[in-house]
């Protein structure tokens, strides 16, 4: 068997294809309940994403560490109980160190273990490839996730509460005088949907590979 | 060795099991110790922020034994029992029959060595509890202050209550309006109407979280009620009276 170098041009794809040509969100269509909940603003957002790409890579790493070793029967079950223990760890660590951070992100560890990215890239990558590959899988898929949530939450936060990172942006450039109001529906939830919707419909004019031939 | 016999597939999860749930307990007893400690230095740090005194979490402990002096153990009647309010879970209480309930009510003595009256709070969010504090000035009526925190309200909606933008209004209000009878203080829909002294602004897509530090207000502070009319300071009118009278006679 030939060896293949860490950062082939098949393994750098796998970094960059999710963010763009294969996003876990925009085009497969994954991890949007989590995309709705907390992209109202801008910091949790990026927690999110961080805690996304650590639970992802190592999650990938430790299932294809055992592929061979899973019984196929079982084996979403065990996807699920690395995932979930892995998050209560870092939840559990977070707490007794730092202690601000697990208050930042609350009930976000919960919705991790939900997120069906990471069970989606366990399922169809970890459990069929080499620990170093499914480890830039899992990057590459949690940076395609996490830049999807920072761009809602900006647009979010910036024209519903006027803010960024809680700093009245708006407010200090003076747009309020000249009579422009937040708009609250930004706040709830279904804009959410409507601003992943704008973010896929720029995606497919500038793109080619997703446009559909029929 | 072939993974899919049933055989191995049991052994497989039974071990599995076995490895996850001894990492898991090893880490949650090893490290109960620190958030245990974490959680403490918050409450007290809580504490301190409902009398308008901001510190590091860190610093707590030392400030806080400056401004609380005393920690007194409640029943239902206003009769103050034995023990420490700080060791008291109200996690616990709320549950009770209200007759059983051991109420805490922490006493703080300001810089201008005035007393105020702070009262733990708790109650229902929309998804799991909220909790808080609210100190009441010496006339045990107009608030000094109050925080607000919770365990897993939604971010950037519910979640916002533990925001000073939300608890600021809170100051100055008042619990009784000019009747002496109790009113609470109101979280509004919508916003609360200008000048009201027992309504603030509630929180836009927050309605159920707002609805429930309401409720939580009412209901904690109403069973202080018999404490606060042994110990509402009847020398405060008189001496209103008398600030009144003698500015007439300047």
């Amino acid at each position: 068997m030939s060896k293949e170098s860490l950062f082939s041009k098949k393994n750098k794809s796998l970094l960059t294809d999710p963010l763009d040509d294969n996003n876990p969100v925009t085009v497969q269509s994954l991890g949007i309940c989590s995309a709705l909940a907390i992209t109202v603003q801008l910091k949790p957002a990026i927690v999110m994403a961080l805690s996304v790409l650590f639970v992802l890579s190592v999650a990938n790493v430790v299932v294809s560490l055992m592929r061979s070793l899973i019984p196929s029967r079982i084996r979403i079950i065990v996807q699920l109980v690395v995932i979930a223990t892995l998050v209560i760890l870092v939840d559990e660590v977070l707490k007794a160190f730092v202690y601000d951070v697990s208050k930042e992100l609350s009930v976000f560890v919960g919705l991790i273990i939900t997120n069906c990215i990471i069970m989606g890239r366990l399922e169809a990558f970890a459990l069929a490839n080499s620990p170093w590959k499914s480890f830039l899988d899992g990057l590459g898929n949690a940076f395609g996730y996490g830049w999807i949530l920072i761009v809602v939450a900006f647009f979010r936060e910036l024209l519903g509460s006027g803010t960024l990172f809680g700093y009245p942006v708006l407010e200090n450039l003076g747009i309020y005088e000249l009579g422009y109001e937040n708009n609250g529906m930004m706040i709830l939830p279904p804009m959410a949907l409507v601003t992943v919707g704008v973010i896929i419909w720029v995606q497919r004019m500038r793109n080619n590979k997703l446009i559909e031939s029929n | 060795m072939n993974v899919n016999k049933n055989s191995y597939t049991i052994g497989f999860a039974s071990v599995m099991v076995i490895i996850v749930a001894a990492l898991l307990a090893y880490t949650s007893i090893s490290l109960t110790p620190y958030q245990d400690r974490n959680i403490e230095l918050e409450k007290k740090q809580n504490i301190l922020q409902s009398v308008g005194v901001e510190v590091e979490r860190d610093n707590s402990e030392i400030i806080y034994s400056q401004y609380i002096k005393e920690e007194l153990i409640l029943d239902d009647k206003g009769n103050v029992l034995d023990g420490s309010a700080f060791d008291v879970d109200l996690g616990v209480e709320v549950k009770k029959n209200i007759a059983d309930q051991k109420l805490p009510l922490y006493i703080s003595i300001l810089e201008d060595s005035s007393r105020c009256f702070i009262i733990p709070l708790r109650g229902k969010g929309l998804w799991g509890p909220i909790w808080g504090y609210i100190a009441l000035k010496e006339d045990v009526n107009t608030v000094l202050g109050a925080v607000f925190a919770h365990s897993s309200e939604t971010p950037g909606l519910g979640a916002e209550i533990n925001q000073s933008f939300f608890q600021e209004p809170f100051r100055d209000k008042k619990i009784f309006n000019s009747d002496d009878e109790f009113v609470s203080i109101t979280v509004i829909k919508g916003g609360a109407p200008d000048g009201s002294m027992h309504a603030v602004d509630g929180i836009s897509g927050g309605t159920i979280t707002s609805d429930g530090v309401t409720d939580m207000i009412k209901e904690r502070v109403s069973r202080y009620l018999p404490y606060i009319e042994k110990n509402k300071p009847v020398v405060n009118d008189t001496l209103m009276n008398l600030n009144l009278i003698s500015k007439v006679y300047e």
